[in-house]
């Protein structure tokens, strides 16, 4: 087990080469550069002064000198300052002489988008683990069907409709939630009750936005799974042993339904990620989506690259935890038995 | 073929998408109007006998940009998942007739490619080009062939023992020959369920990038990019929400019951 | 084992059910008030507005968005400002006086002005921020209008002189814009680094109060501003990128006034009763036009005859009725309407479109078999680009119908910003645009018009040379007596109508859509727009916002 971890924690560093590598190039495939979202066409602005900025920021370097620039700096996390928001360093705060603290845009919005993901994980892992389960036992009744269409349309539909659609009703026909934002305006004054409750208020639009597609793929999933299970010889062996019919299900099917449930969700990691620019933008939610939606739009290229990277990263270390995970849960893999 | 038939996931499926694929078809000859005709007399009216789905915030009719939309979708799924399907079959073959250093090789690359967020990787690309109809499905196609590479390589694995490929390979028949009429005809299954899927998805992910202004361009229609324009106006024209959604949903939905279908009609017979 | 699957389940839902009762506890309460009964002025309140971008950095000239000089606009003052009636009016500086050879300006400054820290305001400061713009290395792209100021000084506490090369007419208009920041505070500091741009110290009506990224930016009342303490106690500006949901959040009443659209002011606003209850709207002209410029290098846009021939086949009636429902003025001066700068004389071109064919053929366009017109073999037929905004899609639609019904072929590209100025603009790559220019208070057009401005990144990216706007452009720079810059200025427009380098298309309405509780705006807006006097906008205490508790 050690040995296995320590080969697929070796692994990661030759991804994160190829990672930065496709990060780095993307970015040069853009026409334009940081001077144009900031000052083109206002009349009072002119070329000289552009030109400088130009300079100031190595973007008339040659593209490999850049590459192993930005390399150097990033094994030592520093991603820089972001272009469209001038101080503020990419990733983590910097203290100034005076000992005024200017924190990292991705320090700010890297919380709200993990704080979104890891409820949206957690709904999906116990919502989808009841749903497929029913379904699987109740095969083919109306139960199961009407789970299965559910998840259908959880699938199919359009994550941005659904959020207009929703954020209409609740938040406008009936003043149930807040429309965006993440903290209403008199959030300071509140009791840390009611802070709690203005957030959770917040949240429950864009964490179920954002979970929808993953619940369903994976309700299917356990669905898929637990019905795999349940026709195998192991569980006629305990059927025929006597055992009761909850006991078989709960106990040993479902045991062998998760572990592979484990590396599932730890593959829908970068589809989460990826997933909160929509939920984040149409909502206002300041996360590491909208972040980088907005990076893209302004071509703030140091922090485009850092949340490309960041968000590789964290794309591995989920993938890591998740065989971390399926490899305790397993006795065999725990055991050496099997890779 | 029966066992197909009766499966219901996969029977509605169909229906849905030839329906769809038809009036994509036929629109140029059905439309009532010109989805580019702009009536500035008609702007934002309610869904009438004159104008089945309402018209925009230009007076268009959103009927015949609704069937203009169907489409460009359809274009998009078809071809982006063509692009990322040849792409997925080559490199899926390769790493799974050679195995070694080449086998190693691809799947470091598809680990890498599935490790960095595949929205953030489309936006920022289609950002940087410009976007436009052929960059997205391009972009699209080169993101999405990592399933279906690792599809292949898990068939070719399975069947590179077989006592048929031995034989074509005693005869002295070279690689690629082996690999096209032997191998990869009995690796179809896989291949043939993701691409349908994989359809649904591009269709989602082409009206997302539409929605956010970095797909298809004004002023060709897109289910994405008609709901734009329903945002601005959500609680005063909600014909211009309620359709694009609608059918984006119903698509989707066409193609993952049509894919799940297909899979729960050809897999046990592969379990064989 | 199935009991406790079945507990979990029922203990889950149970859950949700309690979190929706709390949450739908707090519903607002709906009463009906009266919003135009008559209501006394006093201190106090909180208006909430939106902003689509969050602001980089409070100090505007390095600062390169709108949002950030938005904000900054509250917290610093310049050495004048504009009155309602668009004339220079005191802002630090109490009066000014300018030099026989008008090479020279002389700045007095109020007494007993103070920083927000209770610093003094001297002319130390004045100086000290134009050695900062004018400095190389401040990374700001706006150092060239205050590099042409040759000297300045500031010969005692109250008095700042600068003299220029030789007189520069915008030169007033520069002043209007320049932040004063404090040298006692920014004298060591980095001004491209300074802590100082995420929490200033400025002298206007508004402190920062707090500032939480991505969310809000929150402003108090200062009591040492320079020109008084503003009505309204608290600035709330809320960050909400999209604007469809600035709209939702202002009918929800989560945001107190926002920009609003031409179908929101005609159609929506008056369809919902409930709307127009709380809300009022309010128009007044821009300061700036969308036109459609031609590539003046390229055929056949550089021929005269075909420019004004296009003009006349474009109806731009139809086009500010459907694109802007109406709310718009069609323009012949590249100026505002109603200002002394807009030359009276002129008219648009009318929709003529046989005067259009005829001018055509003159140029050798003839109409071919199908319709479409025809010189030496080759169709007339171009590609209009334009940017994401949906008026100039819209615009460039209409356009393009029109053109059609003539016989000339025109295609359509929306491009993204950046591509569209790096890509096609700067590099001359393109055949027409739909564009806009929004433009400052003086009437100097010398970066958009002049022959010597056609390098690659300037403004006069069409191409246009006429010796003698030229020699115009450069007159009025120099011309400092309003009457006499009045006179160059209209001679100015007159060629510009005459060689149609642009089609004008219409000078839009701001529309904006505020909820009654904020009282003291003035109606008709004045010319310098219902902003001008925000600082003395007031709500009434009875109709405060009362979840956001006075501190």
């Amino acid at each position: 087990m050690i040995s296995y971890l320590i080969k697929r924690i070796l692994w990661m560093i030759p991804m994160m080469i190829g990672i930065s590598l496709i990060s780095f190039f993307i970015m040069h495939l853009a026409p334009g550069d940081v001077t144009s979202s900031e000052s083109s066409f206002n009349p009072r602005a002119s070329e000289e002064s552009r030109q400088k900025l130009r300079e100031l920021y190595n973007l008339d370097k040659p593209v490999v000198i850049q590459y192993g620039l930005w390399l150097k700096r990033i094994v030592k996390l520093d991603f820089g300052n972001s272009f469209a928001s001038h101080q503020k360093p990419v990733l983590w705060e910097q203290k100034d002489k005076s000992g005024n603290v200017t924190k990292g845009l991705i320090q700010e919005s890297l919380p709200i988008t993990l704080m979104i993901n890891l409820i949206g994980i957690f709904i999906i892992f116990s919502i989808s683990i009841v749903l497929g389960t029913i379904s699987a036992v109740r095969q083919n009744t109306w139960v199961d069907r009407s789970i299965t269409l559910f998840v259908f349309i959880g699938f199919a539909i359009p994550g941005f409709w659904l959020a207009l659609l929703l954020m209409y009703w609740t938040g406008v026909s009936n003043q149930w939630l807040p429309i965006s934002g993440l903290h209403s305006p008199g959030f300071q004054n509140l009791s840390s009750f009611g802070q709690f409750i203005d957030l959770l208020k917040h949240l429950v639009l864009p964490v179920s936005i954002s979970s929808l597609s993953g619940l369903a793929g994976i309700s299917l999933y356990v669905r898929n799974g637990m019905l795999d299970i349940l026709h195998q010889d192991f569980i006629t062996t305990a059927r025929s042993k006597g055992l009761k019919e909850k006991k078989v299900v709960f106990i040993h099917a479902l045991k062998n339904a998760i572990l592979p449930l484990i590396t599932i969700i730890g593959l829908s990691i970068p589809g989460l990620i990826g997933g909160s620019v929509i939920a984040e933008s149409i909502f206002a939610i300041p996360g590491m989506g909208k972040l980088f939606y907005d990076s893209v739009l302004m071509r703030d290229f140091p922090v485009i690259m850092g949340i490309l990277t960041i968000g590789s990263i964290l794309t591995l270390i989920g993938n890591l935890l998740a065989d971390i995970g399926y490899a305790w849960a397993d006795p065999r893999v725990r055991k050496g038995l099997v890779k | 073929m029966s066992v197909f038939l009766k499966n219901p996931l996969a029977i509605s499926g169909l229906i849905i998408i030839l329906v769809i694929l038809v009036l994509a078809l036929i629109a140029p000859f059905i439309v009532p109007y010109d989805p580019n005709f702009i009536d500035i007399n008609s702007i934002l009216l309610s869904p009438s006998m004159a104008h089945l789905m309402g018209t925009d915030g230009l007076g268009r009719d959103v009927f015949s940009r609704m069937l203009y939309g169907a489409q460009i979708s359809l274009l998009v799924g078809f071809v982006a998942v063509g692009i990322a399907t040849l792409i997925g079959v080559i490199l899926g073959s390769l790493a799974g007739f050679y195995r070694g250093w080449v086998d190693s090789l691809i799947m470091r690359v598809v680990d890498i490619m599935l490790s960095i967020p595949t929205f953030f990787l489309i936006l920022a690309v289609i950002a940087f080009l410009t976007p436009s109809i052929w960059n997205i499905m391009i972009v699209i196609g080169l993101t999405s062939w990592m399933g279906v590479t690792r599809l292949v390589r898990a068939e070719f694995f399975s069947l590179r023992q077989r006592e048929f490929v031995l034989a074509a390979e005693a005869m002295g028949s070279s690689h690629f020959s082996i690999i096209v009429k032997h191998l990869l005809p009995n690796s179809l299954t896989p291949i043939i369920v993701s691409s349908v899927l994989g359809i649904a998805s591009a269709v989602l992910v082409e009206s997302g990038l539409s929605f956010l202004g970095l797909g298809v361009q004004a002023p060709t229609a897109s289910w994405g990019n008609i709901l734009t324009d329903g945002k601005e106006y959500i609680q005063f024209a909600w014909w211009l929400s309620l359709f694009p959604g609608l059918a984006i949903l119903i698509t989707v939905l066409g193609y993952n019951l049509l894919g799940e279908g297909l899979r729960d009609v050809l897999d046990p017979k592969n379990k064989n | 084992m199935h009991m406790k699957i079945k507990s979990i389940l029922f203990n889950f839902i149970t859950l949700i059910i309690s979190l929706v009762l709390l949450i739908s506890c707090s519903k607002k309460s709906s009463e009906v008030i009266d919003y135009n009964k008559k209501f006394i002025n006093s201190f106090g309140g909180t208006l909430v507005n939106a902003m689509a971008g969050e602001p980089s950095n409070l100090i505007a000239m390095v600062a390169g968005d709108s949002a950030s000089s938005a904000i900054a606009g509250n917290i610093f003052n310049s050495l004048i400002k504009y009155d309602e009636n668009l004339n220079y009016a005191p802002d630090l500086a109490e009066s000014w006086k300018i030099s026989n050879n008008q090479k020279t300006i002389t700045f007095k400054l109020k007494k007993n002005l103070k920083w927000s820290d209770g610093s003094p305001l001297t002319s130390e400061d004045v100086l000290f921020t134009w050695k900062l713009i004018t400095n190389p290395a401040t990374r700001t792209p706006y150092g060239s209008d205050y590099q042409l100021v040759k000297e300045a000084s500031a010969p005692d506490e109250l008095t700042f002189k600068i003299t220029y090369a030789s007189s520069y007419a915008p030169a007033l208009d520069t002043w209007t814009a320049l932040h004063i920041l404090p040298k006692h505070i920014l004298k060591d500091e980095d001004i491209n680094k300074t802590f100082f741009s995420r929490n200033p110290t400025g002298s206007s009506y508004y402190k920062l109060d707090e500032w939480i990224s991505g969310q809000q930016v929150v402003l108090k009342a200062s009591n040492n501003g320079a020109s008084g303490p503003p009505s309204i106690k608290k600035l709330i500006s809320r960050i909400i990128p999209d604007t469809s949901s600035q709209f939702l959040e202002l009918i929800a009443d989560n945001i107190d006034l926002m920009n609003i659209n031409p179908i929101q002011y005609q159609r929506v606003f008056p369809a919902r009763k409930d709307l127009q209850q709380k809300i009022a709207l309010y128009k007044e002209l821009g300061n700036g036009y969308t036109y459609l410029g031609f590539n003046l290098k390229k055929a056949p846009f550089n021929d005269v005859r075909v420019r004004q021939a296009l003009n006349f086949a474009i109806d731009k009636d139809e086009v500010i009725k459907g694109v802007l429902l109406g709310l718009g003025e069609s323009i012949s001066s590249p100026y505002k309407p109603g200002t002394r700068w807009n030359n009276p004389n002129l008219s648009p071109y009318p929709y003529k479109p046989q005067k259009a064919l005829k001018l055509l053929s003159e140029a050798g366009f003839v109409k071919n078999e199908d319709g479409f017109l025809v010189k030496d073999g080759k169709s007339l037929k171009f590609e209009i680009i334009t940017n994401q905004n949906k008026q100039r899609e819209m615009t460039a639609v209409l356009i393009q119908r029109r053109l059609q019904e003539i016989g000339v072929e025109v295609s359509i590209r929306v491009i993204e910003w950046a591509s569209f100025v790096n890509r096609f603009i700067k590099t001359g790559d393109f055949d027409a645009v739909v564009l806009g220019w929004s433009l400052s208070l003086d009437p100097d057009q010398y970066n958009i018009w002049h022959s010597s401005q056609q390098g690659p990144g300037q403004f006069n990216f069409l191409g246009y040379e006429n010796k003698k706007v030229d020699k115009l452009l450069e007159l009025g720079r120099k011309e400092l007596n309003p009457l006499k810059r009045e006179k160059i200025y209209h001679r100015f427009s007159e060629y510009l109508l005459e060689d149609s380098p642009i089609v004008y298309l219409y000078a839009g309405y701001g529309l904006s859509a505020v909820h009654k509780r904020v009282k003291g705006i003035k109606k008709p807006a004045p010319p310098a727009g219902i902003y001008h006097n925000n600082y003395n906008w007031f709500i009434p205490k009875p109709l405060r916002r009362n979840e956001i508790l006075e501190q």
